[in-house]
């Protein structure tokens, strides 16, 4: 029990900055919009090149986005040692990892929650469908949950902002593409159970990437 | 209450810790004084668990932090350099928060008590990047004592505090040793060390070169014996 009070302490910590500053939801918002506006115009997303073209698109989006947010997430902690606060405590290494990974997770989130519906509206694709939600669920909490794994390692370096996208994207690769494969399948109108291969692919690579979290996360913080 | 035998750390080539053996007992308030770069700082991040020894062994509070860690962590205080404060929280948020990370009962009101004591009170909710550098440190060392701990470490607490807040450290220091508290604070400025510590321990490029009650200490020659190693 404790165990969770300290994940949802960590979670609300996070939460609570980010509603003072809006620095991250805000930069993930403002360029999630911009890349939107940027594909919308090299791809000219109409009719069936728009339903080709949305899962790459969202997924290249939402990926990018939240590496901004990811790489602050981390840096956050740096301040003032906040990090080292967090080290002194009492507190499960795994704990940490999780309210960081959840807070990561709901600020793709509410990017999400904007961007899914402004493609939907602009480009005429059906992206708000259960199924596709569920898809979007599980593609960010793999990305945010490696994520957050790999800005803690690269948060020690000094070329921080560039070793997290390097480290991130390939091994999001597998993530990615079951995202946007998954995705493609029920935009073009398939059933769920049609994309279930990818949508399982999901589901194990995110369980392989928390257990790889709870077993090395104390080893990425402690010096 | 604190032990450390044959204690190395080095940081690839470089040797910070070479052989400290050094123990406090329950109650003993100790002064540590060095040099810069003695490995003051790097001792203090091993005793709080923040960093691991290359070798050696550490006791804190009769537990092997490699071996309980958590439960060594909680009756553990550090004060450093940094505030270990979030910026975009506010006095109280951050106090709230490192309550429930130490499992602390009636936190609200432990909270509100070292508000008062700190002479924050009236800024509870006002973000701390909003506060001066002494209120930060006012601030961190509330953080510091907010789970009670049986043992403080403080590297250079007195750093940046002005009057008010100096004495309010101090003042809290007093009444830890009271309660029956261990202090270990590691500090440059030798007159302030020699009149808070009951004993003095003082290290150099790693080792500990003196280790002696402060009633047997000659401030001159000690004085003199620090600048011949800080000059070295």
């Amino acid at each position: 029990m404790r165990f969770f009070l300290k994940v949802w302490a960590i979670l609300v910590k996070d939460m609570a900055a980010e509603l003072h500053t809006r620095e991250m939801i805000s930069a993930m918002l403002v360029f999630s919009i911009l890349a939107l506006l940027i594909f919308s115009f090299a791809l000219d997303l109409r009719g069936a090149t728009a339903r080709a073209a949305a899962p790459g698109v969202l997924w290249a989006t939402v990926a990018f986005a939240g590496t901004l947010g990811l790489s602050r997430s981390l840096a956050r902690e740096q301040q003032a040692g906040c990090m080292d606060g967090l080290l002194l405590a009492p507190v499960d290494r795994s704990a940490i990892f999780f309210g960081k990974a959840l807070g990561n997770a709901i600020l793709m989130g509410l990017v999400e929650v904007v961007l899914l519906p402004l493609f939907s509206a602009l480009f005429g694709v059906p992206l708000l469908r259960p199924g596709v939600l569920l898809v979007t669920a599980l593609g960010t909490l793999g990305y945010a949950a490696v994520g957050t794994l790999l800005a803690a390692i690269a948060v020690n370096t000094r070329a921080r902002e560039v070793m997290l996208p390097i480290m991130l994207l390939p091994l999001a690769i597998p993530a990615l593409i079951a995202s946007v494969r998954a995705t493609g399948v029920l935009v073009e109108g398939g059933a769920l159970g049609y994309a279930m291969g990818w949508v399982r692919l999901l589901v194990v690579y995110d369980l392989v990437i928390v257990a790889v979290a709870l077993l090395t996360f104390g080893y990425v913080l402690e010096e | 209450m604190i032990q450390a035998r044959d204690l190395f750390k080095s940081f690839g080539p470089r040797v910070a810790l070479a052989g400290v053996n050094i123990s406090v007992e329950t109650g003993e308030f100790v002064t540590l004084v060095g040099p810069n770069g003695a490995g003051k700082t790097t001792l203090l991040r091993i005793l709080a668990t923040l960093t691991r020894p290359t070798s050696g062994a550490v006791q804190i509070a009769g537990l092997d932090p490699a071996r309980a860690g958590s439960e060594a962590r909680r009756r553990i205080g550090f004060l450093s350099h940094q505030t270990l404060l979030y910026d975009d929280l506010s006095a109280e948020q951050n106090l709230r928060f490192y309550a429930r990370m130490y499992d602390l009962d009636a936190a609200a009101a432990r909270v509100d008590d070292l508000l008062e004591r700190v002479g924050l009170a009236a800024r509870r909710e006002d973000l701390v990047r909003t506060l001066s550098r002494g209120m930060h440190q006012r601030l961190a060392l509330a953080r510091s004592v907010l789970h009670r701990p049986q043992v403080l470490l403080l590297d250079e607490p007195y750093t940046g505090l002005d009057p008010q807040a100096a004495q309010a450290l101090t003042d809290l220091l007093v009444e830890l040793v009271g309660e029956g508290g261990t202090i270990l604070l590691t500090t440059h400025n030798l007159e302030r060390g020699l009149a808070l510590g009951r004993r003095v321990v003082m290290l150099a490029r790693g080792r500990v070169v003196c280790d002696k009650p402060r009633d047997s200490i000659d401030p001159a020659t000690f004085g003199e014996a620090y600048q011949a190693l800080a000059t070295k």
